[in-house]
């Protein structure tokens, strides 16, 4: 990677926090926790990396850390998911 | 082919920006959160395409191993055990990301010979960034489930030791990015990087958690972030970005809602409490204080038109959510005006006490946010707090010299008549005595809230 496509890399960051930024401020605070437990699955995103690695054809140390990393991803993603889905479940007006 | 799966890339991030715009209202929250996983869903088949994925034992075992593991945590959690449960959750991303960057560095050292520096910058980041939510939110999580002492832990040269420690991985990590090939280098920023996890987290108190547990939601997104500038994935950045903002978001509103500044609350704060609270402690006894029996209590209701109920976190610990609802169902019946007031950092994290009410099919759109309700307090006939405490208490608003002064509190002492509901006349988490409880209007109401209300509920019923 040289320094410029680092920087393509930062650019991106920087706009997708921005935008965060806009989006999550208009979230009301009835639903801070299932925006808490939403966003927290989607910080599960790793996963994608997780498959890199533990889907590699040669049996390495790099594959042995993907298991793992794609174990607590997984974790993350299904228990963060399921758990807004429930609690947004809940959520009704009468 | 890497056209198509970074255009289903891009697909996949503009349905988490759509998933978490839905969250905004309560309407389309739960679509919203469906279609973020729908983005999860694709971006995982199309890895699943990635040329690099050529055997699939050790990715179904890890997929079905989490997926089990997750749901069973995801179905199983009490409602009130839910600030612990996303303490957990953010704990495995976090360790994910770091795991991630390791694995990629074993890959891109035997691919090519040696690391470019923007990569090995990017991996030392995602290591630290990683390991420290990991172990913090471990922390968090036993602070939470109380298998880690829940008080604001000091030790020794605690400042000096957490810089010193971080100056140190820093160190490392400028020793790795000049000599990708020294591999004890990333050994050691790990090392230091999950020690620092645990002493960051340590030191901060259980009700100053609802910080803690959006500060590491946010480290959980940026080491997402991190990992994706390893490898060179747009997606990754944008995801750990949206999560990382959020994260931030919550923490600026938590320490808002209590005056303090973040570093006032990670170095484990209010450290003028233990003083301040021993001398108010002292003339406690002087002091009266008026306490009322369910009977009397029932009558004060059914006389009022418009009750407001102020939840905190003792009603989480008694499991009172279902009592209140039924309290506020035997009111309104009356035609009594009933809402809810909660807030901003009642309970363990945030939104905690708007989750615990859902549950027990309160209505969203009686519970009111501290600035819409707390104008209206002089209209209330009768404020009922239930298992708050330093969120009400008065000398935060005049008393100067009190450690809370200048947070924000409900305002419920501008009410006719304050009823309270506490087992005894226990400090709050401030270690400060509450005024409030001693003022002309204020009724004590003493016991467990589950039972109290319980009674309160028969005694109205019976009017």
């Amino acid at each position: 990677m040289e320094i410029l496509d680092l920087l393509m890399l930062v650019y991106v960051f920087v706009l997708a926090i921005f935008v965060g930024f806009e989006l999550i401020t208009k979230v009301p605070p009835t639903l801070h926790t299932p925006l808490m437990s939403g966003s927290n699955a989607i910080s599960g995103i790793t996963i994608v990396g997780a498959l890199l690695s533990a889907g590699a054809e040669e049996f390495t140390l790099s594959t042995i850390l993907g298991l793992a990393a794609l174990i607590f991803a997984t974790i993350n993603v299904v228990g963060g998911y399921l758990v807004t889905d429930r609690m947004l479940k809940m959520f009704k007006k009468k | 082919m890497q056209i198509v799966s970074y255009l289903i890339y891009l697909i996949a991030s503009v349905l988490f920006i759509f998933g978490i715009k839905k969250l905004g209202s309560p309407k389309t929250a739960r679509q919203g959160n469906m279609l973020s996983s729908l983005g999860m869903f694709l971006a995982v088949v199309v890895t699943l395409l990635d040329q690099r994925v050529l055997t699939f034992e050790y990715i179904i075992i890890g997929i079905v191993v989490g997926s089990a593991i997750g749901s069973v945590m995801a179905l199983k959690v009490p409602m009130t055990g839910m600030p612990q449960m996303v303490g957990l959750l953010n704990g495995f991303g976090g360790g994910a990301s770091a795991l991630v960057a390791f694995a990629e560095f074993y890959h891109l050292s035997d691919v090519h010979s040696a690391l470019d520096i923007p990569t090995s910058v990017t991996v030392v980041l995602s290591i630290i960034i990683g390991s420290v939510t990991f172990t913090g939110s471990l922390i968090a999580f036993g602070k939470l489930q109380e298998i880690v002492t829940g008080k604001v832990v000091k030790y020794p040269l605690q400042n000096p030791i957490n810089v010193l420690l971080f100056l140190v991985s820093v160190a490392a990590g400028v020793f790795f990015v000049i000599d990708p090939a020294q591999i004890d280098m990333l050994f050691l920023i790990a090392g230091i990087s999950l020690v620092l996890g645990v002493l960051l987290v340590l030191p901060i108190g259980g009700a100053d958690m609802p910080v803690a547990i959006s500060l590491l939601n946010s480290y959980s997104g940026i080491a997402a972030s991190m990992t994706g500038f390893v490898l060179n994935n747009n997606m990754l950045i944008i995801a750990g970005a949206l999560v990382g903002a959020s994260g931030i978001i919550l923490t600026i509103i938590m320490c808002k809602g209590m005056n303090r500044s973040l570093m006032n609350v990670v170095l484990g704060g209010w450290e003028t409490a233990g003083g301040t609270g021993a001398a108010a402690g002292g003339d406690k006894a002087q002091k009266p204080v008026k306490s009322v029996d369910p009977e009397e209590a029932a009558m004060l209701f059914d006389s009022a038109q418009n009750v407001v109920i102020v939840p905190g976190y003792g009603m989480a610990v008694a499991q009172a959510q279902h009592a209140v609802r039924e309290l506020a169902n035997v009111l309104e019946k009356k035609g009594i005006n009933v809402r809810f007031a909660i807030h901003p950092v009642a309970g363990r994290m945030p939104g905690h006490m708007n989750v615990l009410l859902a549950e027990a099919q309160v209505s969203y759109d009686k519970l009111y946010a501290l600035e819409d309700i707390n104008d209206d307090f002089n209209n209330v006939d009768v404020a009922f707090i239930v298992g708050a405490n330093d969120v009400v208490n008065p000398a935060a608003r005049h008393d100067k010299n009190s450690p809370i002064y200048g947070m924000p509190i409900l305002n419920v002492d501008y009410s006719k008549t304050v009823v309270v509901n506490k087992r005894s006349l226990n400090v709050g988490y401030a270690g400060i005595d509450n005024e409030l409880f001693y003022g002309d209007n204020t009724l004590m109401y003493f016991g467990d809230a589950k039972d109290a209300i319980t009674k309160l509920v028969n005694e109205i019923k019976g009017l």
